[in-house]
């Protein structure tokens, strides 16, 4: 019956948290994930408060996700996209946030293409924030979730050898990723075409190779990146075929391999370029779990957060 | 800190004993009846209590489940700290069961009505009962009484009854503190 308490009051990247504050969130995990399997998923410890989304960039899974971890916890839920907003008319992110909280909302959770959007938020209002994707800079849930599902798989995550495979460069899975991992003491690497990997990525301790059948070699877990043609303003690569004959996880890559990997995606998959589908529905896949624990993750991290409002 | 002893040795086990038989009393061979501990302490009750049922009717059948209540507590987020939470185990459906609550001990009853909320999440029981080893009468903050009693005890707000088990602390024994703090 111990009390125990997350170390900061937001959660706007892995960068801010122990490893007690992952280990605490993934105890937590551990029983949602017990209360979204039965008949009945919902529980009431967040009926008094109130959650905006405020997603001023495009998300299925991470929305849908948060909405339904809020809803499972009883939370009311406002959601706010940006493309049918007042944002268009030229209101500044201050003043959208700060009308909504007008409302009597008590947490936020924001997804913005800049990076530090939501660390700029947590010093201007009063509400708790949950970072959920700022630019190409961090994705804490996202991170906290694979970690889990690893966890989940193979037991623990200490020890264990986890490639991140991909566009590194505009990728905030990639970097909430590393950090996650090496606080629970993974080995990472970084794999890619030499565009896509940031130039000083070795100074956060990870291996970087460019030739993914040693990288795939070398690892226990392989997690593929899509290739985020939205953030790229110039070409880093000759074409999507070329990225996917030369970085494209295919079934036969895999069964070549003297070992059983895990295949990881964040989502969405763009089916045929990093990824072929019979690789995606196999049985080394743990995509679909992911996105399972993604709900007990938000619910274990939103509770928490909660539990230390004044 | 003072302690005084309200439970130990052969009177615990006596204790025990009675309960279940008064237990067997009312539900017979347990066929439609489940145990349910309310974790963390009330579950090791139910252990010692299935236990003991299980040598007295000869049988190995009883069904019994650990229930967390730490989500439907009415005092998240309003006292220092907070409880994490333990786990459910219950396989098996309580629709339609009569369902006996366990706990170690009975104070403000407010652990007993979040349990209630918590156990709709697995059905409609039948029926609903309340078994403590520990009745701190005269304190409680909801109009809850249990239907079976262990010993009753008269205490202050400030002391602690704190029940401690052969299993996992070496010992059956009842004490209470002087002060809760401590």
């Amino acid at each position: 019956m111990a009390a125990e308490q997350l170390s900061t009051r937001h959660l706007l990247g892995i960068k801010d948290l122990n490893l007690n504050d992952i280990e605490l969130i993934f105890k937590n995990t551990d029983h949602f994930k017990g209360v979204i399997n039965r008949t009945i998923k919902k529980v009431p410890p967040l009926r008094d408060i109130t959650i905006a989304n405020i997603f001023f960039e495009n998300s299925t899974r991470t929305k849908l996700s948060f909405e339904l971890a809020e809803k499972r916890l009883s939370a009311d839920v406002i959601n706010f996209a940006a493309s049918s907003s007042s944002v268009s008319k030229g209101e500044t992110l201050i003043d959208t946030v700060n009308n909504i909280l007008a409302m009597k909302v008590d947490m936020v959770v924001m997804r913005h293409p800049y990076a530090g959007a939501g660390v700029f938020l947590s010093k201007h209002i009063n509400a708790q924030i949950v970072n959920a994707g700022d630019g190409a800079h961090e994705h804490p849930t996202q991170a906290l979730l694979d970690a889990y599902s690893i966890r989940e798989k193979l037991g623990d995550v200490r020890g264990k050898k986890v490639v991140i495979v991909g566009d590194i460069l505009h990728s905030r899975v990639a970097i909430s990723n590393i950090l996650c991992l090496q606080k629970l003491g993974a080995e990472v690497m970084v794999c890619g075409p030499t565009t896509l990997i940031p130039k000083h990525i070795g100074s956060l301790g990870v291996k970087v190779e460019h030739n993914l059948i040693k990288a795939l070699n070398w690892c226990d877990v392989a997690n593929m990146l899509r290739i985020q043609l939205e953030r790229q303003d110039i070409k880093y690569f000759p074409s999507l075929r070329e990225y996917a004959m030369m970085y494209g996880l295919n079934k036969q890559i895999l069964d070549n391999l003297d070992k059983e990997i895990v295949v990881m995606h964040p989502g969405p998959i763009n089916r045929g370029v990093e990824i072929t589908s019979d690789v995606a529905d196999s049985k080394q896949s743990i995509i679909l779990d992911q996105v399972e624990n993604g709900v007990a993750v938000r619910m274990a991290v939103l509770y928490l957060l909660a539990s230390q409002r004044d | 800190m003072q302690k005084r002893t309200l439970l130990d040795g052969k009177k615990f086990q006596i204790t025990i004993k009675r309960l279940c038989h008064q237990l067997i009393e009312n539900h017979n061979d347990f066929s439609n009846t489940v145990l349910i501990g309310i974790q963390p302490r009330g579950s090791y009750f139910a252990d010692r209590v299935k236990l003991e049922l299980d040598q007295i009717l000869k049988t190995k059948n009883i069904r019994k489940g650990n229930l967390d209540i730490t989500f439907f507590r009415d005092d998240f987020r309003r006292k220092d700290g907070f409880v994490s939470a333990s786990s459910n185990s219950i396989d098996f459906i309580v629709e339609g069961c009569k369902v006996i609550l366990i706990d170690d001990v009975l104070w403000t009853g407010r652990t007993i009505r979040a349990a209630l909320d918590a156990l709709l999440a697995y059905g409609r029981p039948a029926k609903v009962e309340l078994m403590v080893l520990i009745d701190r009468r005269f304190s409680r903050h909801v109009p809850i009484e249990p239907d079976y009693i262990g010993q009753q005890v008269d205490s202050m707000d400030s002391q602690l009854v704190k029940v401690t088990w052969k299993e996992t602390e070496g010992e059956d024994k009842v004490i209470l503190l002087s002060e809760r703090n401590k």
